[in-house]
């Protein structure tokens, strides 16, 4: 359900189907009774944001940073790469001085 | 508790050596956390090595820096090469980073000593250290109740009396709001004004690294250390810091204050008597006080919680059982991905990593997150109006003292509530430090707040000095 | 392609940039290396880490923007959401809403315009080996990642659909080759991935000005995969709108073996990337003057350097001839070329020899020595030697990587035929042909390819063909 319909701006409309696809995109699996209890929980959130939600605040740009910087460059100059071994002793798992990982599933997006 | 200060004079001067100082510092852990669970790691060899070190410099003539010898609780989200540095996590347990944070050398080179790795909630999201996959911390002025969150390791520490100096990291209010709850001293840098490199992201342009002490001074001191540019974080502010420490005892006289009401109003009533006393006793000291109100201050809260967690969604993918931690097996990639997260990660973290997502995802961008980043706008614009008229701004840091353990866990709203005084200083990326000032009705301490505008931390450290001066008798230590 | 439908093109381009090293980090860029010895916290995603933008990437972006006619204009980097083992953060630090290159176009050699809508700054993904029964994806049972090629500098550059033809489509590929590698931002090689290039296809009925549905065709290492699998994706979707179903939208792999293109369509719902402004980044507006300095310091664009080559042969080239201009500026020889035309060879010979036997060892020709050029054009135009001779002598000097043309001459036996000998000859030949002088001296002038060819076999190719036509002219009276 998008809140691009009819309802009021910040009415909360998150049902337990948004927080199964939510947790998937996030790569999280939950039993019915999390799915149950996290809806509840965080519809209680976005309602409290819901007087965030309501206000008008078209006339202002988004802040992503509360600093002005801008053009923060660095030299294309080499440094020194970690130590292979160091990096590959806390993996999980390793071949051919590679990471491993189970077969994937799908193209890359 | 001797100061870091003094700690460091003696040291320097050869009156103590570091080796004595750190064993003392690590027999008081070894006798007093068992109970009270504020470290995860304790690093003596490395401390007595360090210590060494030090007493080497010293007797060879060389400079040992301003903090020689002086025992460092650092929060476990910070990366010290070789130790573990968990986060609070079951994911990232037994993880060694093979490299140091920025400030950790900063540390190394004044000649600090780390003793341990302090307890956290988890990726630094909570206000209790009760997300703790590791335990909850226990707060040592009252061991039934709560150090406050997330760095409550850090402040329970240097509380407790193990070590003068801690660090932890504030993003909501989490080195500030524990500082109050424990009687300590709790500082967050202007944003950019300490680097970031090394402490492991919960929310980017929130986050900064800051002092635990017992007092002012000793905040000054450390925050000296750990401020300038870094050219590894594109968020560092390339100016020079003005040294606070000299100028800590400059006291109160012209400054304009103003008590903010929008963070005093709804706290509870002996906390707003403590935050009344601590405006009368500036007044007296020379500022100028007046009351201000800065309504904006009230959507905060809101912003932050679609902020920080969407912030956080992004920052936590990397937990993917691929590289390091913990690896829970799947019949494919994205299965293990799945499993690993789900065992790896408590449920504060699992709800803000759905509710960032969710805040995040296509047709409900622009109505949360670009929204809450109108509104953080909005609270910059506040703020830079309020200091038209006034110098620094005053305030509670928490709204009660600390509560009891278990009181909020299944309550997260009324826990998210702990962070509405200290959150628009993280939206704005200004200044802010939490003083002991008396006690509650319980006997237990409150904390007052003291903002600056951006690059102030002279002046907020001066302000902090004189509450501190001013503070009623059995409140820090 | 039947007349009844247009195929609708549109060409993705991602061109790995030539730094010394990578995009966010001071690891190396470097292609070949043993896995994973170029990798750091950065470029693993490692939990503390954080970018900082490579200045030089950040030039070579710029020159790709002006070459390509765009605006440069003040930007942001997005973090592109999604999980995949080969993305260290399982983010893509990439820029979405505000792109650094708008705008812009390229003409092809034939002057049809293609518009440039885009050209983005964004960070490359590690390297995944699949390990199973064919190594391809689908029959994979583990896979192995190295993270080498993680954070590398890429700009993708997006067109607008606005090509229309398998030619065209290999033509932009080839000239935008061409002008990467002219403005030194990278070299251009699809085999080593380097360049990659994505065709997104549609098809709609011919006339019509509506886009039918599209997709996305991946894996094209080559300009022959791309036009072999741009006919076979048309040729499909129009198979099955022509048959009454409709196109799906997705990706698809393009098997270069089994010549055709299969679809990549994963068991899950789409990505929804939940872009938002990377925090960890500041934004990006490069001044106007670094924008006049990028402006100053281009080269010649081929194209520039094609008009140059034409106008160096007088102006008017056949279509012959702009195909050997295409193919010489193509492989980087039209400086020789120019430097022997000036020198006072013969220009369309000087085109003719780079076009074909210099371009036929185009890595030697890059380092072939003018002057020795202009002296072996000057020895095959001054007829000391044949077209035949000049051509083997060339292809000597090329492989041997230098050389004398009169000593390699004379080492191959290439002496010049002397005027008797040549005289003496064809009274041989027209001696043995009685009949056909007869008819050759009585008008049939078809019959000068046949003495012609007759005297060259007797001087086993040594012969000068023009003065042997000359020769036999002259005594047919």
């Amino acid at each position: 359900m998008s809140p691009d319909d009819e309802s009021a701006p910040g009415r909360v409309t998150l049902s337990p189907d948004d927080v199964r696809h939510v947790a998937r995109l996030a790569r999280l699996d939950l039993s019915d009774d999390e799915v149950e209890l996290f809806t509840a929980q965080l519809r209680t959130v976005l309602d409290h944001a819901a007087d965030v939600a309501a206000l008008d605040l078209a006339h202002l740009e988004p802040s992503s940073h509360p600093i002005a910087l801008h053009n923060v460059l660095r030299p294309d100059e080499p440094r020194p790469s970690l130590d292979r071994d160091e990096v590959l002793a806390v993996a999980p798992d390793v071949e051919d001085h590679q990471f491993r990982v189970p077969r994937i599933g799908g193209e890359a997006p | 508790m001797t100061t870091a200060l003094t700690l460091a004079a003696q040291v320097r001067s050869g009156q103590r050596s570091a080796r004595e100082v750190v064993e003392e510092a690590l027999t008081a852990v070894a006798a007093g956390d068992t109970e009270l669970n504020a470290f995860l790691t304790v690093l003596g060899d490395e401390a007595r090595a360090q210590a060494d070190a030090v007493d080497a410099a010293v007797a060879a003539g060389r400079d040992p820096g301003p903090l020689a010898g002086v025992p460092v609780a650092l929060k476990d989200n910070l990366c010290l090469r070789g130790s573990p540095t968990t986060c609070g996590s079951k994911i990232l347990e037994g993880w060694r980073p093979p490299y140091d944070a920025t400030v950790v050398g900063s540390l190394r080179r004044a000649g600090a000593i780390a003793i341990g790795k302090t307890n956290m909630d988890e990726f630094a999201m909570g206000s209790s250290t009760e997300n703790s996959a590791y335990g909850p911390t226990r707060n040592p002025r009252h061991t039934g109740k709560v150090p406050g969150g997330s760095s409550g390791g850090s402040a329970a520490a240097v509380a407790a009396g193990f070590a003068p100096l801690g660090l932890g990291s504030d993003t909501g209010g989490s080195i500030r709001q524990p500082a109050a709850l424990c009687g300590v001293v709790g500082m967050k840098p202007t944003y950019g004004r300490v680097s970031r490199y090394g402490l492991v992201a919960f929310a980017s342009s929130l986050d900064q690294i800051g002092p635990f002490a017992t007092t002012v001074e000793d905040a000054a001191l450390l925050f000296d250390v750990l401020a300038g540019y870094d050219p590894l974080d594109s968020t560092s502010l390339p100016s020079i810091p003005e040294p606070t420490l000299a100028s800590v005892h400059g006291g109160a006289d012209g400054i304009r204050v103003g008590l903010c009401r929008d963070l005093v109003d709804g706290c509870a009533p002996d906390v707003v008597a403590r935050v009344q006393q601590a405006a009368e006793a500036l007044a007296g000291a020379g500022a100028t006080v007046e009351e201000i109100s800065v309504p904006e201050f009230a959507y905060g809260l809101s912003a932050y919680y679609l902020i920080a967690p969407a912030e956080a969604s992004s920052n936590l993918a990397r937990y993917d059982g691929v590289r390091y931690g913990l690896r829970v097996d799947g019949e494919d990639v994205a299965a293990m991905n799945t499993a690993t997260r789900t065992a790896g990660f408590g449920a504060e973290v699992k709800r803000r990593v759905m509710l960032g997502t969710y805040a995040l995802s296509a047709g409900y961008y622009d109505a949360y997150y670009a929204q809450a980043q109108r509104v953080r706008t909005l609270v910059m614009q506040a703020f830079d109006r309020a200091y038209e008229s006034v110098d620094v701004l005053l305030g509670a840091t928490a709204p009660t003292t600390a509560f009891d353990l278990g009181a909020k866990v299944d309550d997260p709203m009324a826990m998210y509530m702990n962070d509405v005084c200290t959150i628009p200083s993280n939206l704005s990326g200004h200044p802010a430090i939490s003083v002991p000032f008396g006690t509650g009705d319980d006997g237990l301490p409150v904390g007052v707040q003291v903002m600056a505008p951006a690059l102030g931390e002279a002046t907020l450290l001066r302000l902090a000095r004189v509450v501190e001066a001013h503070a009623p008798q059995g409140a820090g230590s | 392609m039947s007349a009844d439908w247009e195929m609708v093109i549109g060409l993705e381009v991602h061109c790995e940039l030539a730094t010394a090293t990578k995009l966010f980090c001071g690891c190396r860029n470097s292609f070949g290396d043993e896995p994973n010895v170029n990798v750091c916290p950065v470029c693993l995603g490692l939990p503390g880490s954080l970018p900082v933008l490579n200045e030089q990437a950040v030039e070579l972006a710029m020159r790709i923007g002006d070459a390509l006619h765009c605006e440069i204009r003040p930007s942001e980097f997005a973090r592109k959401n999604y999980f995949y083992p080969d993305q260290a953060k399982d983010y893509q630090i990439s820029q979405y809403d505000l792109p650094l290159n708008t705008g812009g176009w390229l003409e092809l050699p034939d002057e049809f315009r293609v518009g440039v809508t885009r050209a983005h700054m964004e960070e490359d993904t590690g390297k995944l080996t699949h390990v199973g029964a064919s190594g391809r994806i689908n029959a994979a049972l583990h896979a192995l990642v190295d993270y080498n090629r993680s954070g590398v500098p890429l700009v993708e550059i997006v067109s607008e659909p606005d090509i229309r033809t398998v030619a065209h489509a290999r033509s932009y590929a080839s000239e935008l080759r061409g002008i990467l590698k002219a403005t030194g931002a990278s070299d251009g090689r699809m085999e080593e991935g380097s360049m990659r290039v994505d065709a997104n296809v549609s098809v709609r009925p011919a006339g019509t000005t509506a886009f039918g549905t599209r997709c996305e065709i991946k894996n094209l290492n080559s300009l022959r995969s791309l036009g072999r699998a741009i006919e076979y994706e048309a040729a499909r979707q129009i198979a099955v709108l022509e048959s009454g179903g409709s196109v799906d939208q997705e990706t698809r792999h393009w098997d270069e073996s089994a010549g055709r293109t299969e679809s990549m369509r994963s068991k899950e719902e789409a990505n929804d990337y939940r872009y938002f402004p990377e925090p960890d980044l500041v934004p990006l507006a490069p001044d106007a003057a670094w924008q006049e300095r990028v402006r100053a310091g281009m080269g010649p664009m081929p194209s520039d350097r094609r008009a140059q080559l034409a106008a160096a042969l007088g102006g008017s080239p056949t279509d012959a001839e702009l195909d050997q201009i295409r193919a010489v500026v193509d492989l980087g020889l039209d400086g020789l070329v120019t430097a022997a035309a000036e020198a006072g060879s013969p220009a369309s010979l000087a085109l003719a020899r780079a076009a074909n036997e210099v371009a036929a060892q185009s890595e030697a020709g890059l380092s072939l020595n003018a002057t020795k050029f202009v002296a072996l054009l000057a020895m095959e135009s001054g007829g000391q030697l044949s077209a035949t001779q000049a051509k083997a002598v060339l292809a000597a000097l090329l492989e041997r990587g230098g050389g004398d043309p009169a000593a390699v001459a004379k080492e191959m036996g290439f002496e010049a035929l002397g005027a008797d000998t040549l005289s003496a000859v064809v009274d041989e030949v027209i001696a043995s042909h009685p009949d056909e002088w007869e008819r050759f001296v009585g008008g049939e002038d078809k019959l000068m390819g046949m003495f012609t060819g007759e005297v060259m076999k007797a001087t086993s190719g040594k012969a000068n063909g023009k003065e042997v036509a000359a020769e036999l002219r002259r005594r047919r009276g």
